[in-house]
């Protein structure tokens, strides 16, 4: 940033905020383990998601060995392939995806986007990473129950998750639901902050309208996950009921090993209208904050304000609202009335509607913008064309008569792998070689990032397009082994091979990835304040890690909107959105 | 699951009406300046805690509308036996709304700067809530030695289950209650408790609202509500 001479032009005398209002910390457990600053959480929050999501990857791996390799590894049961399957969809869905873009990228960015000194219920946001963390640790604690972590894939569908038959039928299905209603409410608290804090704590001039996309993205995202995960609580409870007491919520009567159960008159359907009233806007929980901190690194690093952000904003409400009436898609093949269907399928494709408009919005930010090929947007381009794949055959799948012959295939894997997988991935990826200067001081290694893109594109391009092949051919979804189904051409087991093999390898490129962090903490190149010379609040911090309280004497004051990248007539490329606008002009009489 | 979309339509609106407020047809872009220069979109005037009660009121609130809709959704099986609600609910039901007058008592008191009658208040709402639940488990336990337990049929598991979740709010609330009582004991300024007692005397009036409802369900007053309802949608 150019030194732009301030003296008596100060826009506005920024607001003086009591030093009372702040939480200090007082002892070195208070400040890195107890600690009450939000950065800190998030980084507890990042760093506790990444080691369950690495155990996710792991699970991943042996699931290609078996499909790639069958017979071979005698280590791989069917049972422990399904469970291989349940915990690493549970896992990577809710416990990495989830926590990562919220509880993650939420606590650490949405304060120093809005202009905050923190969270306003520092307390109860600390709360919400240790129950989180006690979330993940029963989840985990499932690996060494008697019986293992619950099979009965990632959406534990009642009646078969809890009968005997199932893996994890004793121990593991209860912990799971214990862990997800520990996970719910830790949520809970961390979301009344994100909400709130949006709400109440945003600095002056920062009109919702002058918020950042991430900001507007992870804000309705968290909305939304306040009132869907409700259902997911409803549902855990009432199964964890009918495992435990033997009630009869969802269960119906049934035969069980050769005699009849103890259960009876339940409905297995209610069980999932409820899961997927939660599930259905999940998807949407992680796609939201992906679109919003999308948008930012395109803006950044194309040096262009963002097209249409209003238009942006509307849709990210838009797809919010619409997201709570559309889960019924997923349930084409359950048995329920077949005429919800085509209204759950009209609605379904009326979201592509703000969906376009955000994909066009972000291609027409690109054109004619002064694209650098950094890291960061390496990853957001990667995004936009995986998010347009996936969401091409989410057309597809969202029509009932296309749905029903697809429905038990891989064509599903591939489907919403492209669509919540690769490409919200790829946007935590990018966002993290964009932010990590901030956290820590330091550039990520840029050869090794650069590497780390193009394994991790290329890769996921190798393993899941050619699962739509398979899904197309009828290769079922969630076989331990095909067998030798004379529809199974023997072209399809070698495809299966050369996925596993590329899954691998993009998996080895994740240690690559996980190295550059903790080799750039310590050797990498020091950042500065404002690396990519970016306008929003967060890079205008006096210190880099910004420091507890975040902004120093004083909270900054908002003048304009977080895009003006390439004003024409401005001194330097960028206008942060603290700078007051006489200011601006002194510099364009300087620059001219 | 018409009664929880019914109540995402009603958030819908009040989100709506918000958002109309807050100028979402502005162009930033053009508006170059101090907030002051453009009205509307600055921060919220209430206590950041009140909109945070606000907030967790509207979870909650989806909560038990998710189980009313669980509930309605599998009353409608045919082994579906309403179970006979004990007459002892209608005692703690007017425990429950003492309770709540008692906190509305104690919040008047306290725009009053009435330190012994916000002290009185809190204290009494406080006694009958516990009572409330006290009752709520001796209910339990009558329906328990009448031979309805909790897996016998599904119109007992609702029961139980409602009762415990609503019973659990309860318990949460009388932890700030409590907290907030003994802050008053130890003598701290009224003015700095006004807000803590409004917040309790708000939460307290919501779960009493909730469990009238509740109420309603398990009694079976509002089975011809729901079932028009249930005709009207399907």
């Amino acid at each position: 940033m150019v030194d732009i001479p301030y003296e008596g032009i100060r826009g506005i005398p920024p607001a003086e905020v009591p030093d009372v209002e702040l939480y200090h910390p007082r002892s070195w457990w208070t400040r890195y383990v107890f600690s009450q600053d939000a950065k800190v959480i998030a980084i507890q929050y990042s760093l506790t998601a990444t080691a369950i999501g690495l155990v996710a990857l792991v699970l991943s791996w042996l699931m290609r060995l078996q499909l790639g390799f069958p017979g071979t590894f005698s280590f791989i049961d069917a049972n422990q392939y399904l469970q291989f399957i349940t915990m690493h969809g549970m896992i990577m869905v809710i416990y990495l995806l989830t926590a990562l873009f919220l509880g993650g990228f939420g606590n650490y960015l949405i304060p120093l986007m809005v202009g905050a000194r923190d969270m306003v219920f520092p307390y109860v946001n600390m709360l919400s990473y240790w129950v989180y963390l006690l979330a993940v640790l029963v989840l985990a604690s499932t690996f060494f129950v008697p019986g293992g972590p619950t099979g009965a894939g990632w959406t534990l569908y009642p009646p078969q998750a809890i009968l005997s038959g199932t893996p994890g039928q004793d121990w593991g299905i209860i912990l799971m639901m214990a862990s997800l209603i520990l996970f719910i409410i830790g949520f809970t608290m961390g979301g009344l902050n994100y909400v709130v804090t949006v709400l109440q704590a945003r600095t002056r001039g920062m009109t919702l309208m002058r918020l950042p996309l991430t900001v507007w993205g992870i804000f309705t995202a968290t909305v939304m996950a306040l009132l869907a995960f409700p259902a997911l609580f409803v549902a855990s409870v009432m199964l964890l009921l009918d495992r435990l007491l033997g009630t009869s919520f969802f269960m119906p009567s049934l035969v069980e090993m050769g005699t009849l159960s103890k259960y009876g008159g339940g409905s297995p359907l209610l069980f999932q209208h409820l899961f997927w009233f939660f599930g259905h806007p999940e998807v949407y929980i992680v796609a939201l904050p992906a679109f919003g901190i999308v948008s930012d690194l395109i803006s950044t690093h194309a040096r262009k304000n963002i097209f249409g952000y209003r238009m942006m904003v509307w849709a990210i409400v838009a797809i919010g609202a619409l997201s709570f009436i559309v889960w019924a898609h997923h349930m084409y093949v359950s048995g329920m009335f077949p005429q919800f269907g085509y209204f759950f399928a009209t609605t379904t494709l009326i979201i592509a509607i703000p969906t376009a408009i955000k994909v066009y919005n972000w291609v027409l930010t690109l054109w004619r913008g002064d694209i650098h090929l950094t890291v960061p947007m390496l990853f957001a381009l990667g995004f936009i064309i995986t998010f347009v794949n996936g969401g091409l055959t989410g057309l597809f799948l969202g029509n009932v008569v296309v749905d029903v012959p697809l429905s038990d295939t891989m064509f599903v894997v591939a489907h919403f792998h492209m669509v919540m997988g690769v490409a919200p991935i790829m946007v935590v990826l990018g966002a993290i070689y964009h932010w990590y200067p901030k956290v820590t001081g330091r550039m990520l290694n840029n050869a090794l990032g650069k590497f780390h893109f193009w394994v991790t594109f290329l890769g996921a391009y190798l393993i899941f397009f050619p699962m739509h092949y398979l899904g197309l051919l009828g290769v079922p979804r969630r076989y331990f082994e095909l067998g030798d189904a004379t529809f199974i051409p023997s072209s399809a087991h070698s495809l299966n091979a050369f996925i596993s093999v590329v899954a691998l390898t993009v998996g080895f490129s994740q240690m690559v990835f996980l190295f550059n962090l903790a080799w750039s903490f310590f050797k990498g190149e020091a950042s500065g304040g404002n690396p990519w010379r970016a306008t929003t609040l967060e890079w205008q911090t006096p210190e880099t890690p910004p420091g507890h309280g975040n902004w120093g004497k004083e909270l900054p004051v908002v003048y304009r909107w977080a895009y003006d990248y390439s004003v024409p007539g401005a001194a330097e490329d960028f206008i942060p959105q603290n700078q007051p606008p006489r200011a601006t002009q002194l510099a364009q009489g300087a620059a001219s | 699951m018409s009664a929880i979309i019914l109540f995402l339509t009603v958030l819908a609106v009040i989100a709506g009406w918000w958002l109309s407020q807050q100028r979402l047809t502005a162009k930033p872009w053009l508006e170059e300046g101090p907030a002051g220069d453009f009205p509307g979109g600055d921060a919220m005037t209430w206590p950041a805690a009140k909109v945070g009660l606000g907030v967790f009121l509207a979870v909650a609130s989806a909560l038990f509308v998710l189980f009313i809709s669980a509930y309605s959704m599998r009353m409608s099986v045919v082994d579906w036996r309403p179970l006979p609600v004990p007459r002892l609910l209608w005692l703690n039901t007017g425990v429950l709304v003492l309770s709540s007058v008692a906190l509305q008592w104690s919040y008047v008191a306290a725009r009053r700067h009435d330190t012994e009658g916000v002290i009185i208040g809190l204290l009494a709402g406080g006694a009958s809530a516990v009572i409330f639940l006290a009752g709520q488990l001796l209910a339990w336990q009558r329906l328990g030695a009448a031979g309805y337990f909790v897996a016998s049929n599904p119109a007992n598991s609702f029961f139980y289950l409602l009762t415990a979740v609503h019973g659990l709010h309860l318990a949460g609330g009388l932890v700030a209650l409590g907290r907030t009582s003994a802050k008053m004991w130890r003598g701290a300024e009224i003015a700095d408790m006004r807000l803590s007692v409004e917040l309790c005397a708000i939460y307290w009036h919501f779960l009493l609202l909730v469990w009238l409802v509740l109420l309603g369900l398990l009694t079976g007053w509002t089975d011809d509500f729901v079932n028009i309802c249930r005709q009207l949608l399907s």
